[in-house]
């Protein structure tokens, strides 16, 4: 399980992040959700050990992140899979030597065996027979696929997915939602999502937390928020004119 | 000034880290020594036949004198081409062309979050990144000054045959006499020590980058600003402390 305890993040005299603490609901998408500017991804970057916390602590199964140098991160680290906002691929590296990447640096595989598991996890994400294109001839969607097919290479216990639908199509959107749904229900990976896609809360929410302004402001199920009192959560969700036609109908 | 050496020092320290798996670094060298040797081959062989050629003539006209031997200006052209034109001048010539590629491309890998991919996966990012960059900077810009001073010398040749300023024999006799090796082991220095400052230099400028395409480009012209700076001081150096 993984678990914030009061967290502070300051940029020079901005104060990005305000304690907080949450529980991430293991086997489950745990969304963190908020305004633009809100802390999301700064938080999901301290999570994972991208950006250090000015306090607080983040806990791997038991084990303070926080406190761990790189040597001794490596082993959680090789534990973690993740999906970035722009896919991050190596431009230089084919789909199959991205998804094979961490294979060749973490494990003593043999080549067939590598090959084995990039072709897998690209059928999982279907984009079987994509092995030999390199980043810049894919799409969004695809170059978001591919994200997903190397994050899973390693059989991670834990995703971090930051902004799976930025740049997308609803259609493609709806399908990379349904792809991390599924890849989490199947592996029984802990799963956390930065968003502001209201289509994504309401699909694959299981627990959302709701950032604003730095700070944690509520915490719950999807289908909580229909029902929240909370103001500023209510400005958030039902901002756009689609989201109060479907309130009306609740 | 200070922050800024400290950081490049604790960078440099973090790249020669002990690698995670010695054979995927290997891969990162051997593509690094194609890139930079290999990409870099053509431009040399260009700017070094016509330093080379360029060197001659010049010094044959200004030793136009009955009272000096021709055969001097072989010998001028020599000395100068392998301690001064082959390994500075292709040094800031390969600034431009290696460093540049460098910043840029670590930059733009910051900017698109590959990096901290890499990171995440747990790779020592600046080890995989940079070392394999600083390592065939430092073979690859070596072998590429003696291909340089040969073509120089070859140039100059040229130049010999096709303005008969001096005549061949005589520059062929110039570039055997007084030969002192010590020139060899000064060029030889330089070019370790350029080699370096070129790969680390930029790839630190690019690491550090912070932005979007604006700053890489940024990067990649204050990394060859630097650098050329930094090899004209180091040439100073090696040349006042070796000669």
């Amino acid at each position: 399980m993984i678990e914030i305890k009061h967290i502070y993040k300051t940029f020079g005299d901005n104060e990005v992040l305000k304690d907080i603490s949450a529980k991430f609901m293991p086997g489950k998408n745990n969304l963190i959700i908020g305004g633009s500017g809100s802390g999301k991804t700064t938080l999901l970057k301290c999570i994972v050990g991208l950006h250090e916390p000015t306090k607080g602590s983040v806990i791997f199964d038991g084990q303070d992140f926080t406190n761990m140098n790189f040597e001794e991160r490596v082993p959680i680290r090789t534990e973690i899979g993740m999906l970035f906002q722009n896919s991050a691929l190596f431009d230089s590296m084919t789909v199959e030597q991205n998804i094979m990447f961490p294979l060749n640096l973490f494990t003593e595989k043999s080549r067939a065996e590598k090959l084995e598991r990039a072709n897998f996890c690209l059928e999982r994400v279907d984009l079987a027979g994509k092995n030999k294109l390199y980043p810049s001839e894919l799409s969004g969607g695809m170059k978001k696929r591919v994200g997903i097919a190397r994050a899973i290479s390693m059989q991670p216990k834990y995703l971090f997915v930051d902004e799976p639908n930025s740049g997308l199509d609803p259609k493609t959107a709806i399908l990379i939602d349904d792809l991390i749904n599924e890849l989490t229900e199947e592996y029984n990976i802990t799963t956390v999502i930065v968003t502001h896609d209201m289509n994504s809360v309401m699909g694959i929410g299981d627990h959302v937390i709701f950032l604003n302004d730095g700070k944690k402001w509520w915490e719950g199920s999807n289908k909580e928020i229909a029902h929240t009192d909370n103001q500023e959560l209510n400005d958030f969700v039902f901002a756009s004119k689609f989201m109060q036609a479907a309130k009306a109908k609740l | 000034m200070f922050y800024s050496l400290g950081r490049y020092i604790l960078l440099l320290k973090l790249s020669f880290k002990r690698p995670e798996k010695f054979s995927v670094y290997w891969n990162e060298v051997m593509r690094e020594m194609v890139s930079v040797g290999i990409g870099s081959l053509g431009i040399i062989c260009i700017i070094s036949v016509f330093i080379g050629a360029v060197a001659t003539i010049q010094v044959a006209f200004q030793l136009d004198s009955p009272l000096v031997p021709l055969s001097i200006a072989g010998r001028i052209s020599r000395d100068s081409t392998i301690l001064e034109f082959s390994p500075t001048i292709s040094a800031l010539v390969l600034a431009g062309r290696v460093g540049s590629a460098i910043a840029s491309q670590i930059g733009t890998m910051r900017v698109t979050e590959q990096i901290d991919a890499l990171e995440i996966m747990g790779v020592n990012a600046p080890g995989f990144l940079i070392a394999p960059k600083i390592i065939s900077g430092i073979s690859m810009i070596p072998l590429l000054t003696v291909i340089s001073v040969a073509l120089g010398l070859g140039g100059g040749y040229l130049a010999c045959v096709i303005t008969r300023d001096i005549t061949p024999a005589d520059y062929i006799q110039g570039l055997q006499d007084g030969f002192n090796p010590i020139i060899v082991t000064v060029c030889a220095v330089k070019s370790i020590v350029f080699g370096f400052i070129i790969t680390s230099v930029c790839a630190y400028n690019g690491f550090y980058t912070e932005g979007g395409a604006l700053e890489v480009g940024q990067s990649a012209t204050r990394g060859v600003v630097y650098s050329c700076i930094m090899i004209l001081f180091a040439d100073l150096m090696i040349s006042s402390m070796l000669l």
